[in-house]
């Protein structure tokens, strides 16, 4: 019963609140995310939508409220437990993040190489897969400085799908790609969705790749959700700040 | 406020310390990084050590030489150098030495990584930067600083006899039995291994000021330059604390 609860909704956020100082970024966000289910979280910049990701994955503590991840309360955990549970998660860093000293392949071997007992070999076969997926396979022995911004992200996305995780925390993943490019990790999040049952948070100021991607899109204002539903809904909403961040962002 | 934000630096530093500890005694163990690390250090600040030890090696004896003529004690002189160099010199500059190189050097890598996130994509992969960044380092540098003293300790005595045979000629090895006549392994062996305490101060304070960075490059400056002003200052205290300490144990 209790696998069969966690399967249904492996994110669930209930009254999450987070300041830094005087600043509410978060004020009471209540959150609930299907199995399989890709939810956009937008909103403007600095309203707490990245800050929103690094609480679900533990980088920071909440003030209040409850995060369940795969039916377990993650704040307060101990470090042992939580890491346990991150590796069931895989994070995409709004700037990648990939470990400078290392090359691209072996940013994305990293994980795989910690949390798994896989030969050498697999492990490699396994990361230059992924890097396949994502159109890096020509970029295998450069640094994260010889390649672009764009070019990052794409091999962040791989090293985030390596330890094949359940639930995706994507933070801006097509945000400073080309248009062909962001199209085409638009649909590598779909096909995650569809083939694996990937559950997505995916916070995001394009638009257009959440409308491809999304099941459902989430708008904060003033740290909390001012609407959610599919992008028709939005449209919908007779909100004057809903309208005017959809005209702005289209 | 420069007092509260005074407590709050030791607390976090004592947070700090006791993660590390954790992760020090814990499975997994991070032997290929540590060996990573050992090579880091050892290799890059081995010239840097053995050119100060030669160059203390030479002052010691033009220093020394003069004073030990006048008082008609100049066949002391290999005894001084020897001494000198083993009992305080070589440990010293060899921790203030790695101080500068391996404190800045940790200090801004482990800075540049929390700026750009790479810290917390350690985190989020389930990673912890504790045991992989930071005790690596830290028992790197207690384990390197020792050897790095020796290494200072022979190029000062090299230099030291090059320097005295130029003046008058001896053979090397008259110099060493000479120097080491009187020599115990208390003489040796507790100043060479004090030298495990500067690696543990510079290990801590520079992964400890890399991994609390903020603000950037800028930040990424102040780490290092903090890393290297506060492990200079830490193991000269600990240096006039240790000596003290040793001279009471090994008298």
């Amino acid at each position: 019963m209790k696998n069969a609860a966690q399967k249904k909704t492996p994110v669930v956020v209930k009254g999450l609140r987070k300041s830094f100082g005087k600043q509410t970024v978060l004020n009471g966000i209540d959150l609930s995310v299907a199995e399989g289910e890709t939810v956009a979280v937008l909103g403007r910049s600095g309203g707490g939508k990245s800050v929103l990701l690094r609480l679900l994955i533990g980088l920071q503590q909440p003030d209040s409220g409850s995060i369940r991840i795969l039916d377990e309360e993650t704040t307060g955990l101990a470090t042992e437990e939580l890491n346990a549970l991150r590796k069931k998660m895989g994070f995409l860093f709004q700037q990648a993040a990939l470990y400078d000293s290392l090359t691209v392949l072996q940013n994305v071997e990293f994980p795989l190489s910690r949390h798994t007992r896989m030969p050498e070999g697999q492990r490699r076969e396994r990361a230059q897969d992924l890097l396949q997926q994502v159109g890096m396979e020509h970029d295998f022995d450069k640094l994260p400085s010889q390649i672009s911004g764009g070019m990052q992200k794409r091999v962040g996305l791989a090293r985030a799908l390596a330890l094949d995780p359940e639930i995706l925390l994507l933070d801006e993943p097509t945000t400073g790609l080309d248009p062909i490019t962001a199209g085409e990790i638009a649909k590598l999040i779909v096909e995650l969705q569809e083939k694996r049952k990937v559950t997505s948070i995916v916070v995001t100021h394009d638009i257009h790749a959440a409308k491809i991607f999304s099941n459902r899109l989430v708008l904060l204002r003033n740290g909390n959700i001012l609407v959610e539903g599919s992008f028709e809904d939005l449209q919908k909403s007779r909100e004057e700040f809903v309208g005017r961040f959809l005209a702005d962002a289209a | 406020m420069p007092l509260v934000a005074f407590v709050e630096w030791f607390g976090e530093l004592g947070q700090f310390c006791a993660r590390v500890a954790r992760a020090v005694f814990s499975r997994p163990f991070e032997l290929r990084e540590l060996v990573r690390q050992l090579d880091e250090i050892g290799s890059k600040t081995a010239p840097l050590v053995a050119l100060a030890g030669a160059a203390t090696g030479v002052v010691l004896f033009l220093q020394t030489r003069d004073s030990l003529t006048r008082f008609g004690a100049k066949s002391l002189l290999p005894t001084v150098i020897v001494f000198s160099l083993i009992r305080e010199t070589g440990p010293i500059i060899t921790g203030l030495i790695a101080s500068g190189r391996v404190g800045a050097g940790i200090g801004a890598e482990l800075g540049s990584m929390r700026v750009t996130e790479q810290i917390d994509a350690m985190e989020a992969s389930a990673v912890d930067p504790y045991r992989y960044l930071a005790a690596t380092r830290i028992l790197a540098c207690i384990l390197m600083l020792p050897f790095l003293a020796l290494v200072a300790d022979f190029s000062g005595i090299v230099l030291g006899w090059l320097a005295n045979t130029i003046a008058d000629p001896i053979s090397f090895r008259l110099f060493l039995e000479t120097g080491t006549r009187q020599a115990t392994l208390s003489d040796f062996l507790p100043p060479t291994f004090r030298t495990a305490v500067f690696g543990l101060i510079i290990g801590v304070v520079a992964c400890f000021q890399g991994m609390r960075t903020t603000g950037g490059t800028a930040g990424v400056g102040r780490a290092a330059t903090s890393s290297v002003v506060l492990s200079s200052l830490f193991v000269i205290l600990a240096d006039v604390l240790l000596v003290r300490l040793l001279l009471v144990l090994f008298p």
